[in-house]
């Protein structure tokens, strides 16, 4: 086991994602000060599957919202694809970003039907102006795409998603966060709301749609075994840094019980 | 018979022409979730902006776009004060109708009422006088059946539109919009705008039945909308055969029928506003008690 710095190498041409010198500080002068991130750097190459591992609080939903643009960082600089995308604002960063949420709440609109969910997803990147939403030619390509849930969905396209259950919405959420194509996908615990036999689905459907697509992924979890089955790197994270950053070599030698080993031994370091 | 025939009549007529309003905050307060205050500045808007422009010759039809157009700008004003700037949403509301008033009272002149008799308006030039005369009387109900009518084709297409489903999704979850890479923002300025601009609309037909404009017309606009839409939204629920937009027309014809009865009842005007908002405090309660059902049953998954 290595613990490993992650060195900030300047637009480098493997490189996908860089946050370089990340500081963050949640209600900055006030009783409730959280410092968070301290000169926090990570970098991600193109095509690589990153399973994310970490305590709570430790600063995983941070990390992401600073690259989605949810969260405003205080200083340093979040480079995609060889570009600084910290100007941009959070919708325009999602044009080349899908994403799931760990609330299957948060990925599909509830009073709009599967085929209205889908079609407003497909439509990404284009202008959303005054031709029909619902194409009725593409219903066939998204029932087939549907039929891959094996929830039987594709028999339901005019079914409000807000009347479907968790597990079926976050399976939507995750084909349509996919649905046009994005460099980076970013998954945050998006099984943690599921029963053990959909996550275990869902999950498998996350690891087919990536090699298919070959995108750039971030997941977060905290099923040690998710983080060590699946993915090409492993990130172990405490108090706004990492403890471990294991590459796919490194990370076939690991087992469940040495992540918990390692998980325990910095949850008593600091006590709880 | 003639006078219940008369009073029925009525309570279509002016249904219908609040109607249009309905429709407007329908897409503010149900399909954006934003409960929209402006309305009660937008309203007298369109009357003021008619009754000015009809004073000095302006076709009549081309009045009605204009005091749409101002319902609209109004409406920016709203989404721009709550999205640019930050202000929670009723307050940018309440903002913007406040200097409604001021806006208003410069159209106008500083009159509270603006009489235009004799002129041009579109229940009795145009298209109207094509009408056999033994329609006379229905001519209120016809034009403004028509206008609503069109109205209503026009919302529900927008709502079948890429756009009109983005709008749709900016209500329902914010995040979705954008993950899909736009502006939430943006789209409820768009809401508000049209939705305003409907009021406006309302206003102006309105003002051309009395052939008269009222600066105190806009009080209580925005809870007799409210009131309708969830009138309308409730009692059809379960009918999936009418559109949104119609069902809210339904709940202003009801609404008005409410207080058409209570009037014929002896209720004296000055009742009237307690009244609206005792109607609306009805439909509020009996549609959370509706709901909180709902979700009960919905709970245990
Ligand atoms: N908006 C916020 N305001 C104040 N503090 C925040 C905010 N968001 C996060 N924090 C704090 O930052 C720290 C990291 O939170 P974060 O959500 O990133 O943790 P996490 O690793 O995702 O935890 P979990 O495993 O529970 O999801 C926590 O101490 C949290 O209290
Ligand atoms: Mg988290």
């Amino acid at each position: 086991m290595k613990n490993r710095n992650n060195e900030s190498s300047n637009g480098s041409a493997g490189h996908y994602v860089q946050l370089q010198h990340i500081y963050k500080t949640f209600n900055k002068g006030s009783i409730n000060e959280v410092p968070l991130f301290h000169d926090f750097n990570l970098t991600v190459d193109k095509g690589e599957f990153v399973t994310v591992v970490g305590s709570n609080g430790s600063g995983k939903t941070t990390m992401l919202n600073v690259i989605c643009g949810s969260t405003q960082i205080d200083d340093g600089s979040i480079i995609v694809n060889g570009k600084d995308v910290s100007q941009l604002k959070e919708h325009q960063r999602a044009s080349f970003i899908g994403r799931v949420f760990q609330d299957p709440g948060k990925g599909t609109c509830p009073s709009l039907t599967i085929l209205e969910n889908m079609s407003l997803a497909d439509n990404k990147g284009r202008p959303y102006g005054l031709t029909p939403g619902i194409k009725k030619r593409r219903r066939d390509q998204y029932c087939t795409l549907l039929e891959q849930l094996k929830l039987g969905l594709e028999d339901k396209t005019d079914v409000k998603v807000g009347s479907l259950s968790g597990g079926q919405r976050q399976a939507l959420a995750l084909l349509i966060s996919t649905m046009v194509p994005v460099d980076l996908l970013i998954l945050d615990e998006h099984t943690a709301a599921l029963d053990p036999r959909i996550s275990e689905t869902i999950m498998e459907l996350t690891d087919r749609l990536i090699a298919e697509k070959g995108v750039t992924t971030i997941m977060v979890t905290h099923n040690l075994r998710y983080a060590v089955e699946y993915g090409n790197r492993l990130l172990m994270m405490h108090e706004g840094g990492f403890v471990l950053d294991a590459s796919e070599d490194e990370k076939k030698t690991h087992e469940v019980s040495d992540l918990l080993d390692l998980f325990n031994e910095i949850s008593i370091e600091c006590g709880n | 018979m003639g006078i219940i025939i008369g009073i029925i009549r009525n309570i279509l007529e002016e249904g219908s022409i609040y109607g249009i309003m309905t429709m407007g905050v329908y897409i503010s307060y149900s399909v954006l979730k934003f409960p929209d205050l402006t309305v009660d500045g937008t309203f007298p808007l369109g009357m003021c902006v008619t009754a000015a422009l009809i004073s000095s010759g302006v076709n009549p039809v081309v009045a009605c776009l204009i005091a749409a157009l101002c319902g609209a700008v109004a409406g920016c004003v709203t989404g721009l004060l709550h999205v640019k700037l930050h202000i929670a949403d009723l307050l940018s509301g309440i903002l913007v109708m406040t200097a409604m008033w001021s806006v208003n009272l410069v159209i106008t002149r500083g009159s509270a009422v603006v009489p235009f008799y004799n002129m041009d308006t579109i229940f009795n030039s145009g298209p109207v006088t094509l009408l056999p005369k033994g329609l006379y009387t229905w001519r209120v109900l016809i034009v403004s059946t028509v206008a609503t009518i069109i109205v209503k084709i026009i919302l529900d297409y927008y709502m079948k539109t890429k756009s009109g489903l983005l709008l749709r999704a900016t209500g329902d979850n914010q995040q979705f919009v954008t993950s899909v890479s736009k502006n939430p923002g943006m789209m409820k300025i768009i809401g508000l705008t049209i939705g305003n601009a409907c009021t406006a609309l309302s206003g102006s037909i309105l003002s051309q039945v009395s052939e008269s404009a009222n600066i105190n017309s806009g009080t209580g606009i925005m809870v007799m909308g409210l009131a309708s839409v969830i009138i309308g939204s409730s009692i059809f629920k379960k009918v999936n055969i009418l559109s949104a937009t119609t069902k809210v027309i339904i709940g202003m014809i009801l609404y008005r029928a409410c207080l058409a009865v209570a009037m014929q009842l002896g209720l004296p005007t000055n009742y009237l506003k307690m009244l609206m908002a005792a109607i609306f405090t009805v439909a509020l309660v009996a549609n959370n008690t509706l709901s909180k059902e709902k979700k009960a049953y919905e709970k245990p998954e």
